[in-house]
């Protein structure tokens, strides 16, 4: 028995006659939905995981001396030059520091940071790290140390994570830090492994080796000099009040210092993750064109061998626009069915690339990235329609005497 | 038996080829009552089929008027003479010209389903197919599971389907043999005795032998 609606019967009818032909072109559509969908699923999740990282410093600015240019600088203007140069422009003096702390203090702390990138020696092994000179406190205060204790003496250090697998360190390990060939080279202790801290913008100590002030000083001097300033913003509202206050008071004569909050980092980086999605995700757009060539052609197909049956049709009575619908619905069904299949392949696919390509499926069900699953599978149904739409309207218009002639 | 239910005022047909136009029909005027039984006759190319498609709404004449229970074909649209061919025109064909996709019982439903929007719970449609001789294991088979004599019962059935005013048949046993034919005809002769209007067309003497009247078309004119 056939049901009321006799015209999508017809549809599904001639779907499933032509079985081989209707999966394979629906097999395309379903290649262009996980296409699409996984990649787009990827972007989303590496942009969430990375704003989530970021979102951890968001209340946290950096003070940096002015260089000209270019914001984004790292730390450590190479070699041993910053020992006694009393150069301005490369450092944030002690009078800087009294400023921003005197502004920041209803908002929160700051604290001084001074690093270096040097030599160390771990008995035969030798490498570079970053060398950061911190106050006792703060070290307490900003740091988590994994294991073993926070440094007290001038001899005492604790490194990062990163450094401590690579360099082979261990609570109680000796680094001699320096070049010998340049001088005398400082033996300090190691006495705590760091927890990771992984990508941040104020303190990067997953490869760094985290001393004393005391200990930094008698290593490189630089007493009252600082590399850059930190501030921890109790409330993450006051940031950019912050901010501008902070340039305002140091750059009122000239540029002197940079203020970065991790906002533009993120947004860097948020751009820079989905242009490379949308970019990705166009070349799986190519998928699903491909996909819609091939569903053109089963249609026009389909029309072709049904001439006659629509000059049947047409001539007992069906209208154009029925005729019309016959072969759209026959395009839908292709789509829906390709998407269908397409969207549960997506979640599939799309899991094990986010988990190979981001490192962490936690965000996958967010409805930022799960969100891409209907996205694609409206995409891949809708192409399917409009590219019904022609040999429909083709159909549609056939003269009904010279569609019953065709054999 | 008296109000014209076809009526052709000076219908002409014609084809325009860039070889020069062709003329299919020219001045054709004819009446044909309710409950006539019709035979168009003439040799192939006469142009019996073409006037058979005016007639049937499936061509427009290129002049003339053609009238179909009163009503001026030539102010009507597609829509609307689609809709004449769903409802008050049945069509039988040489060639059957059963729907594959469907089976017996729905090629006989489907126009009832187009013209009412729901299926057949009248059993109107298994009525017809018995009237025909289709019973009810026959009808569950798709058209190409079944000989031309049944395929052309069910069609037969099918353009009874909406209960049409005309009954337009081409070469109805043209593809059948000589007793299926036979068979075919009494179903039709039968149609026409309970008071269904037929127009045939054929070039088998025999055949026409059951229709009241003859109508001769040569060269596109009525001879």
């Amino acid at each position: 028995m056939i049901g009321k609606d006799i015209i999508l019967a017809l549809s599904m009818r001639s779907v499933r006659l032509h079985f081989l032909r209707s999966v394979l072109a629906a097999l395309g559509i379903v290649i262009g939905v996980v296409a699409i969908a996984s990649i787009g699923m990827m972007g989303a999740n590496m942009t969430l995981s990375v704003t989530e990282e970021l979102s951890d410093m968001a209340n946290k600015l950096t003070v940096t001396p002015y260089r000209g240019g270019g914001g984004g600088m790292m730390m450590g203007p190479g070699g041993g030059g910053g020992s006694s140069s009393d150069d301005d422009d490369d450092v944030i003096d002690e009078d800087q520091f009294r400023d921003i702390e005197r502004i920041t203090a209803k908002y929160g702390t700051a604290y001084t940071v001074r690093s270096e990138s040097d030599r160390v020696e771990i008995g035969s092994d030798t490498g570079r790290a970053t060398i950061y000179g911190l106050d006792a406190e703060i070290i307490r205060e900003i740091l988590t140390v994994e294991t073993g204790e926070y440094p007290k003496s001038t001899t005492s250090v604790v490194v990062g994570p990163t450094l401590a697998e690579r360099l082979g360190l261990k609570i109680g390990s000796k680094i001699d830090i320096g070049d010998p060939d340049e001088g005398s080279t400082t033996t300090v202790r190691v006495v705590g492994i760091l927890e990771e801290r992984g990508m941040t913008m104020d303190l990067s100590t997953d490869m760094a080796i985290v001393g004393t002030d005391r200990l930094f000083v008698g290593i490189y001097g630089g007493e009252g000099e600082y590399d850059q300033v930190n501030v921890v913003v109790s409330d993450i509202e006051n940031v950019d009040a912050v901010k501008t206050a902070i340039e305002e008071e140091l750059n009122r004569q000239e540029d002197t210092v940079t203020v970065q909050d991790s906002s533009r980092m993120m947004e860097s980086i948020t751009a820079t993750v989905s242009t490379m999605t949308t970019f990705v995700m166009a070349i799986a757009g190519i998928s699903l064109l491909v996909a819609a060539v091939s569903i053109f052609n089963v249609m026009m197909m389909s029309v072709n061998e049904r001439i006659r049956e629509i000059g049947i049709l047409r001539s007992i009575g069906t209208q154009r626009t029925e005729i019309l619908r016959m072969f759209i619905y026959e395009a839908g069904i292709l789509g829906l069915v390709g998407a269908a299949i397409g969207a549960v392949a997506s979640i599939v696919i799309g899991y094990i690339v986010v988990l190979g390509m981001v490192g962490s499926t936690e965000y996958f069900f967010a409805p930022a990235s799960i969100g891409y699953v209907p996205m694609a599978m409206a995409v891949g149904a809708a192409i399917c329609v409009v590219t019904g739409v022609y040999p429909a309207w083709r159909a549609s218009n056939l003269d009904p005497i010279e569609a019953l002639r065709a054999e | 038996m008296s109000s014209p239910v076809i009526e052709l005022d000076n219908v002409a047909k014609v084809y325009p080829l860039p070889s020069g136009d062709v003329t299919a029909l020219s001045g054709i005027s004819l009446t044909i009552d309710e409950g006539e039984f019709v035979a168009i006759m003439g040799p192939s190319g006469s142009g019996k089929s073409t006037l058979l498609n005016q007639i049937g709404c499936l061509d427009r004449p290129t002049s003339g008027d053609l009238f179909l229970a009163g009503k001026n074909t030539r102010k009507m649209d597609d829509r609307e003479l689609t809709g004449l061919r769903l409802s008050s025109i049945g069509y039988i064909f040489q060639k059957f010209n059963l729907i594959p996709l469907l089976s017996a019982y729905e090629n006989v439903e489907y126009p009832y389903i187009v013209k009412h929007r729901r299926n057949d719970d009248t059993g109107r449609v298994r009525n017809l197919l018995a009237q025909v001789g289709i019973d009810k294991s026959l009808s569950a088979h798709k058209p190409n599971e079944l000989s031309g004599g049944q395929q052309q019962r069910i069609a037969i059935a099918r353009a009874l389907v909406n209960d049409p005013a005309i009954l337009l048949c081409d070469e109805p046993t043209g593809n059948l043999d000589s007793r299926t034919s036979l068979q075919i005809m009494e179903i039709l002769a039968d149609l026409h005795g309970r008071g269904r209007t037929l127009v045939m067309v054929t070039h088998n003497p025999e055949t026409a032998g059951y229709a009241d009247r003859t109508i001769t078309i040569r060269d596109g004119r009525v001879a």
